[in-house]
Formats: C-alpha cells, sequence, structure tokens
C-alpha cells in the first residue's frame, strides 16, 4: 500500500462532521454504528476515538490494522498525551469498518499502509485526546463548583489544589459524557510533551502476545462454523476445467466441495479434515490462458526491455551527449526476483452470512475496499458487511491488495454454501502460490565520468510489472507512468549534471503486490550500489563522494549519512576480514543511513554488525522507531540472502513452503544500533523506510571484501 | 479411537482421526489458540509446545502417538524461566505482529531450563528453528539474558 493512493472507487468523507481531506477532528460528531454499540452502559465516548469507562480505563479505537508496526501503541500515546492520562490506564481496540468515521485521509479510504498510520493520525489523535480532557475538566469544575482554569490533570489523576478536591477519569465518566463537545481545544507545546518521544513504553500488545492470549483471525470460532481450504490452480491464470470429489468426500469430517471462482473449496468439521479433503480433490485445470513462461524467461524478457529506451519519467540536462563525451563510462544490469511476503499467519478470515447481511473477522488492511468487493460478491450493500479487524501475523503489504482477491475468495465460500459461519484458512502452500509478489525488476544503468572522475552522466531504465495498472488504485498513475515501480530511482538526493529515468511497463500473468518499501525494494540497491561502484572507478570514499554529491536542498539525507559515519567510526571500507559497506535511502518522508559489517562465511556474506540513523521527523515512540528499524534490517537481509520465487518451464511455482523459500534466521541476524534524530518535523513512517539500505549496504561490503556483487539477487543466484 | 493424554494439567480424551496433528487437536477441538499454524512441516516453530517436557513441533506430531502424554502449552506455561522469559518479552518489547511468539516463549523456557546461562551461541542454536518473520531476533537474544539474569538475581 502506498502513501500516494487515492482510491476512485471509495466514498470520500463528506459528512458526519468531518471536514473533507482534513487531518482534524471537528466537534458533533457521532460515533459509527458500531463503536456505538460497544460502549458500555456509564462510558464516557466524546468522539469516535476514546471511550472512557468508570474503572478509570481509556480505550482507544485504532483505525488502522496492528500487523507488528506498533498502531495500538502510537495512536494511544497520541491521546494519553493530550488527555494526561496514565500509561498504564490505556487499552486500544481495532476501530470498526466504517470509511467516514475512520478514514485514511492520505487514501480517501479506511486503509492502513505507505508507512502513513502515525502521520495520518497525528493530529487527529491528539485533538480526540485534548477534547476529552477538557470535557473531564469541565465536568470537575462544575461538580466542585471551582473554575476550570484552576483544575490540573497530571497521570490520569483530576485535581483542584485550592480546594484539594481530586478525582480519576472513570468518577467523572458520566458527568463529561453531557458536557457539550468543545468547538476548539488547545494542544501541548511540544516540549510539555510528557510521553511522545519518551522512553520505557510498553507496547499495550506486548504481554498478550507473549503469553497466547493475543487473538488473531485464525483464533476465531463461531457457533456451528465449518473450517474451509482451497484447491487452487497450479498455475496464474488456469481455471477449473472439471473436478472429482469422492474421494475427498469419503475424508471423516468433510462435509462439502463446492468449485468457487478461484478454484475449488473443500468444507469441514475441522482444519484437519479440510486439508485432508483438500489434497484429495482431483481437478482437472484449463491452463489456456495460464502463463506459462518460467520465470527465467520472464527476467530475459525484462532485462532487454531494460536495455531499450523506455518511457521517460525524469530528466535533466542531455545524457546521450554527456555520455558520448565522457573520458570512461560505467554500465550495470540488475535484476531482481518475484518475492513471496510469507507472513507467518497465512491469509485467512471468518465469515458468518446471515439474512441481510453479513460479519467478517480478518486481518484487512484497507477494509473499505473488502467491503464493497465482499458487498458486490453477496449482493448487498457494503454497509452490510461488518468487518471486524483482527490482529494480523504479519502482513509486509500482503492484506493490502487491490482486488481483495481473498475478502472476495471469503464471501464466495459463504455465498456457495448458504447462511452459517465459515474460516478459510490458507496452507502455507496456497499463500505462497497464490502470487501477489513484489515484481521481478530489472535495472539498466549507465554512468559517465570525466577525466577527473566527476559524474557527467546518469541513465537509469527500470522494467517491470505496475501493480497498480487496472486496480481501483489506477488513479495514481500520471501519463502512463506508475511512479511505485521505479520510486527510489527518481528524485536523487546527488547533484548530477545529466541524468534520465526510463520506465518499460511489463506484462506477465503472474499477480504482483506491494512488498515493504515498494518500489524501493529495488532501486535502492540498484542506485546505491552502482553507485558505489562509480566511486570506486572514480577513486572516491563512499561516504566522502556521496556528501559531495548531495544537493543542498537535501540536508536531511546527508545528515543521516554524517550521523552513521559517526556510529560507526567510517575510515573507509576497511581492510581486514570484515568490510565495511554503506547507503543512505529516503523512502516514505523518512531518511535512513546505514552502515553494514560484513565477513566472508564459505563464499557467503555474514553480517555481523549494522548501524542504522534515521530521520523520521519526531519520533513518537522511539523504541518503536528502533524496532522498525531491526525488523526492516532483518527482512530486508534474509531477502538478499536467500529468497526468490521462481517459476519453472510451464509456469508452476517452485517455492512451496519455508524449506524452500528461507527466511532470515536468529543465527542470520546482526547486531544492531540505531540513532535517531532530534527533530521537531511531523512525524513520517517507520514500518517500510528501515529495510531499503541493508541490501546494498551490505553488497557494498562485500565489493570491499571479494571485488564483486551479486547483479542477480538473491546472493548465489545464476546471472540471466 | 480415543486417545486419553495430559493437557495443561488437565485430563483429556480425544475421540478423532489419529492421524490429525496435535496443533489442529489443540486449536480446534480444546479451543487453545495460543500455539500458532505457520507451515504445517515443522519448519517454523509457530507450533512449538512441551511435550513431555521437551519442546516438540505439534503440526507434526500425529495424536494417535500421544496416549498417556503430558502436553503443555503457552496457556498454562509454568515455572520460574516461563514467568522470566515471559516478563522479559514485555519489557523489552519483543513482539511485532506477535504471530510467532508463542512458540519463541517456549522454546526460550526450554531453553533456560537446559541451560541456565545461555551464551548467544546457546541461544542462536536453541532458537534456530523459531522464525520470526518481523525479525526481532536481536531482542529475543536480549530478553532471554535478561530472563536469564533475573532468575539469577
Amino acid at each position: 500500500m502506498h502513501p500516494d493512493f487515492k482510491a476512485t472507487t471509495a466514498p470520500r468523507p463528506t459528512r458526519r462532521g468531518f471536514l473533507a481531506g482534513s487531518a482534524g477532528l471537528v466537534l458533533g460528531l457521532y460515533l459509527a454504528p458500531k463503536a456505538r454499540a460497544s460502549v458500555a452502559e456509564g462510558d464516557f465516548a466524546p468522539n469516535a476515538f476514546v471511550r472512557i469507562a468508570p474503572d478509570d480505563t481509556v480505550t482507544v479505537l485504532v483505525k488502522h490494522i496492528e500487523i507488528g508496526q506498533g498502531a495500538n501503541t502510537g495512536l494511544p500515546i497520541l491521546v494519553a498525551e493530550e488527555l494526561d492520562a496514565d500509561w498504564s490506564q490505556m487499552r486500544a481496540e481495532q476501530a470498526p469498518s466504517d470509511p467516514v468515521v475512520y478514514v485514511n485521509t492520505a487514501f480517501g479510504v479506511q486503509g492502513t499502509g505507505g508507512s502513513t498510520g502515525l502521520s495520518n493520525s497525528y493530529m487527529t489523535m491528539r485533538k480526540a485526546g485534548a477534547a476529552a480532557r477538557a470535557m473531564l475538566v469541565s465536568a470537575a469544575a462544575d461538580q466542585w463548583g471551582v473554575p476550570a482554569g484552576e483544575i490540573t490533570v497530571t497521570k490520569g489523576v483530576i485535581a483542584h489544589e485550592g480546594s484539594g478536591k481530586s478525582s480519576g477519569f472513570g468518577a467523572l465518566a458520566e458527568a463529561a459524557a453531557q458536557v457539550p463537545v468543545p468547538v476548539d481545544v488547545a494542544l501541548k507545546s511540544p516540549e510539555d510533551f510528557v510521553l511522545i518521544g519518551g522512553e520505557g513504553v510498553t507496547r499495550l500488545d506486548s504481554a498478550s502476545k507473549s503469553n497466547g492470549s493475543a487473538v488473531f483471525s485464525i483464533d476465531v470460532f463461531r457457533e456451528g462454523m465449518q473450517v474451509v481450504a482451497m484447491v487452487h490452480p497450479p498455475k496464474f491464470g488456469a481455471t477449473v476445467a472439471s473436478f472429482d470429489d469422492t474421494a475427498a468426500l469419503e475424508i471423516a469430517g468433510v462435509n462439502a466441495v463446492r468449485q468457487l471462482p478461484s478454484g475449488i473449496a473443500v468444507y469441514a468439521a475441522n482444519t484437519h479434515a479440510a486439508f485432508r479433503g483438500r489434497d484429495a480433490v482431483a481437478v482437472e485445470w484449463d491452463e489456456s490462458g495460464a502463463e506459462t513462461r518460467s520465470s527465467d524467461e520472464i527476467a530475459r524478457v525484462f532485462a532487454e526491455a531494460a536495455r531499450q529506451p523506455g518511457k521517460v519519467a525524469e530528466a535533466q540536462g542531455d545524457v546521450d551527449t554527456a555520455l558520448a563525451n565522457s573520458a570512461q563510462v560505467i554500465e550495470a544490469d540488475y535484476i531482481f526476483p518475484y518475492l513471496a511476503h510469507a507472513a507467518l499467519e497465512p491469509l485467512d478470515g471468518v465469515i458468518e452470512l446471515r439474512e441481510g447481511g453479513a460479519e467478517v473477522w480478518a486481518g484487512e488492511q484497507i477494509p473499505t475496499i473488502s467491503q464493497q468487493t465482499m458487498g458486490g460478491v453477496l449482493g448487498m450493500e457494503p454497509g452490510k458487511v461488518a468487518i471486524n479487524t483482527m490482529f494480523a501475523g504479519g502482513s509486509f503489504g500482503r492484506r493490502a491488495t487491490p482486488d481483495s482477491h481473498f475478502a472476495a475468495e471469503l464471501a464466495n465460500v459463504a455465498k456457495a454454501a448458504g447462511p452459517g459461519a465459515y474460516k478459510l484458512v490458507y496452507t502455507r502452500e496456497n499463500d505462497m502460490h497464490a502470487g501477489y509478489y513484489r515484481p521481478l525488476t530489472a535495472h539498466h544503468l549507465k554512468a559517465g565520468l570525466d577525466a577527473d572522475g566527476n559524474i557527467t552522466a546518469w541513465l537509469n531504465t527500470v522494467a517491470n510489472q505496475s501493480i497498480i495498472a487496472d486496480t481501483p488504485f489506477a488513479s495514481m498513475m500520471k501519463d502512463g507512468l506508475d511512479a511505485t515501480a521505479y520510486e527510489g530511482s527518481n528524485d536523487l538526493a546527488y547533484d548530477m549534471p545529466n541524468t534520465r529515468l526510463s520506465w518499460a511497463q511489463m506484462q506477465a500473468g503472474v499477480p504482483t503486490l506491494w512488498w515493504r518499501s515498494v518500489g524501493h525494494t529495488h532501486t535502492a540497491y540498484a542506485v546505491e550500489t552502482f553507485l558505489d561502484q562509480v566511486l570506486l572507478a572514480a577513486g572516491r570514499d563512499p561516504i566522502d563522494g556521496r556528501m559531495a554529491l548531495m544537493r543542498e536542498d537535501r540536508p536531511r539525507d546527508a545528515a543521516v549519512l554524517a550521523r552513521v559515519a559517526e556510529m560507526a567510526g567510517w575510515s573507509g571500507p576497511g581492510m581486514g576480514d570484515k568490510r565495511l559497506g554503506v547507503a543512505v535511502v529516503r523512502s516514505f518522508g523518512s531518511y535512513v543511513a546505514q552502515i553494514a559489517e560484513v565477513e566472508d562465511r564459505g563464499g557467503r556474506p555474514h553480517v555481523t554488525r549494522v548501524w542504522c540513523a534515521v530521520d523520521c521527523g519526531l519520533a513518537v515512540t522511539p523504541d518503536v522507531v528502533r524496532a522498525q528499524m531491526e525488523g526492516g534490517i532483518g527482512f530486508g537481509l534474509g531477502a538478499i540472502l536467500h529468497d526468490e520465487i521462481t517459476l519453472d518451464e510451464g509456469g508452476r511455482v517452485r517455492q512451496s513452503n519455508y524449506d524452500a523459500y528461507r527466511m532470515l534466521r536468529i543465527g542470520e541476524m546482526p547486531q544492531i544500533e540505531v540513532s535517531i534524530i532530534s527533530s521537531e518535523e511531523a512525524p513520517t513512517g517507520v514500518g517500510e523506510p528501515g529495510l531499503p539500505p541493508i541490501a546494498p549496504a551490505v553488497a557494498n561490503a562485500w565489493r570491499a571484501l571479494t571485488g564483486k556483487i551479486p547483479y542477480r539477487l538473491p546472493f548465489g543466484a545464476e546471472a540471466v | 479411537m480415543a486417545i486419553s493424554l495430559t493437557v495443561n494439567g488437565a485430563p483429556v480424551t480425544l475421540d478423532a482421526d489419529p492421524e490429525m496433528p496435535l496443533l489442529w487437536a489443540l486449536r480446534d477441538e480444546l479451543r487453545l489458540t495460543g500455539t500458532k499454524f505457520g507451515c504445517g512441516i515443522a519448519q517454523c516453530g509457530a507450533c512449538t509446545v512441551m511435550l513431555d517436557g521437551m519442546t516438540r513441533r505439534s503440526c507434526v506430531t500425529p495424536i494417535g502417538t500421544l496416549e498417556g502424554a503430558d502436553v503443555r502449552t503457552i496457556e498454562a506455561l509454568d515455572g520460574p524461566e516461563a514467568a522470566a522469559v515471559q516478563a522479559a518479552w514485555t519489557d523489552i518489547n519483543v513482539p511485532q505482529c506477535g504471530y510467532c511468539q508463542s512458540g519463541q516463549v517456549v522454546s526460550a523456557t526450554a531453553l533456560l531450563r537446559e541451560i541456565p546461562k545461555p551464551t548467544d551461541e546457546d541461544i542462536d542454536n536453541a532458537m534456530a528453528g523459531n522464525i520470526c518473520r518481523c525479525a526481532t531476533y536481536a531482542r529475543i537474544r536480549q530478553a532471554i539474558h535478561q530472563a536469564s539474569d533475573s532468575l539469577e538475581g
């Protein structure tokens, strides 16, 4: 999911007291129907985001899904700060599906992605907390007969020094509910922040995720629920010609087998029976419309396209003349594989179809689009499909699909079998074979140097499939260009006189999707390893050389680079058994520089340490920022060391499970030191920006060790 | 065929397909959902439980082999090591998405029962079978050391 996305088919926030496009909470707003229903007797619910119960607990309704990135901690901190609550009284709950009240104003629908969660809620949640505080204070002033201005609120205690009166929030909740919602409330100055930017905050979901009590979609059980497993086509684009369910129906616990648009569904009393039934269905497939090329063949076609003139996305000066006049020309061609997200919780969800409506429990990252999709399948208004957003066992982009294919399949499971409750669970093999991969991508780069080693020309052509073309997200495309396909290759921090970036939109039958940090997954590697190669040819130090190229209007890139150099004690890549490599990348509004220390273990890189400097504006929860940097580094490292999804001759996906598609394991995790640049700029995302620099930093260190880097990832993959 | 075993200290009789993996018996039959499904082939460790005092991947353990066995899951993991591990996990904010963490906590508890003062290498060896897709590994190491220290003191 991408921050520039605006859905074309989704409703706009136009009513219920929200200003269209505004991040602010305005007054007199109503609670969404579901939120209203869940407010208990005696609760104080000043707005759609905050509920205060008589027992003093403050529950924040979080409009974003919690996929590990810390939404259920970051948003409550914003409320608690302005409410002057004590952290121990804070609770988080996922907001119900409502495209208006719980809109992500960056998208125009309810959704999570593009590392927008915190920045999108920064003012909204603070205003929600401040309004609640003002109403509690007003109620206290009324009850105690004292001026509101003399009342203080500290760590959840409302007090009036003169009269000696004090109260918790809960005792005043009922009275506060009668107070008119204030028209405008002042927010704190950053220097008065107690929780924002502070250390020692325990994530609200840490305890439940350490004792097994956190509830994910797969943990939902409903009365009379059947478990459903799917048989999917073995090739992308194949369809069911015929099937024989005789053997499946003989398995104890298998109740029914149905054909759906996406394959064959097996309905059973439990998961074991459903999975056994899945394996027992015999299906004849129609492969006439299937993608039958191997990934090697697709890579060859894409690599060839990257060497042809593409559609120009960004250009300045005259690259061709500058290259022709260069003293030295350097070229490189890169291939990046398809990558699966491989979240540990496979795609799953529960639907209960009733007369006139449906209720869903799922980890849907864009519930508004899922509601519309499911409503379409079931022939009901989208609002009749209520989605309970559950904790998701990882997503990394996978649960934000423009076509809502999983939601559609879940709705079809219910539609084919009629009213009742159904849990659809993908096997790991279903999940890994389903596509929606990071696009296979080819880069062609060419740079010109003058006799003094200055870069005179920089050419980059990117060839890959568009994630968003022909989807509701297509409105993000401008002049036939999909910026998510090459983001990071454009608007470089480096001042170079003649540049041209082009894109070739490729076609393949393999569905593609945003994968944690989207285009930056490949552009950062291509740009930052190629730049290192060019600097090496010019005899420049990787950091000094980058610093000398930095544009004057990119001081934040330069600052993180300077910080990381200081952290690692950089004096060049080094000479011994361990070498250093560096990369700096701006993505999703945040700036991250990393230095990796790498050694050679049996011909493969082993990363021992990583230093990471990040500027994400104001760091609301520094520990979550550090955690996301650590996670991004591990996620990116696993990919360059191990991961590629390949299609064999004929088009079948070769990798089915974690044995063939390897995850980073604990012994491969480097020591990581993170430094956060102190900033009062508005907060920007951290879920994705930790990832892009690690791959080029490791490769650059590997070049310092061995003289070579892989131009086709992962490490060890053979060149096309 | 009914199978009698002990789960979290209580006697349980399972009347189900003996081929059913313990994972699905725990989740679907006993509604003990803290133990998670990740791969089904003992590659990810999300389904790790204690079986007769040792860690076991419940996704590849047919219940037919468990007559008289003693199973303990994340829901009833007990003893000082488990408490120390869970306290450190929360204190250090180890979990991100959290899906793998039941298995991580069970493996870490078993490690500390075996080696009260583990080195980084001990930790990497003992935890090698537990995948964390969010890559919380650095904090897992840190939390195991902290739990170990707290047991000593």
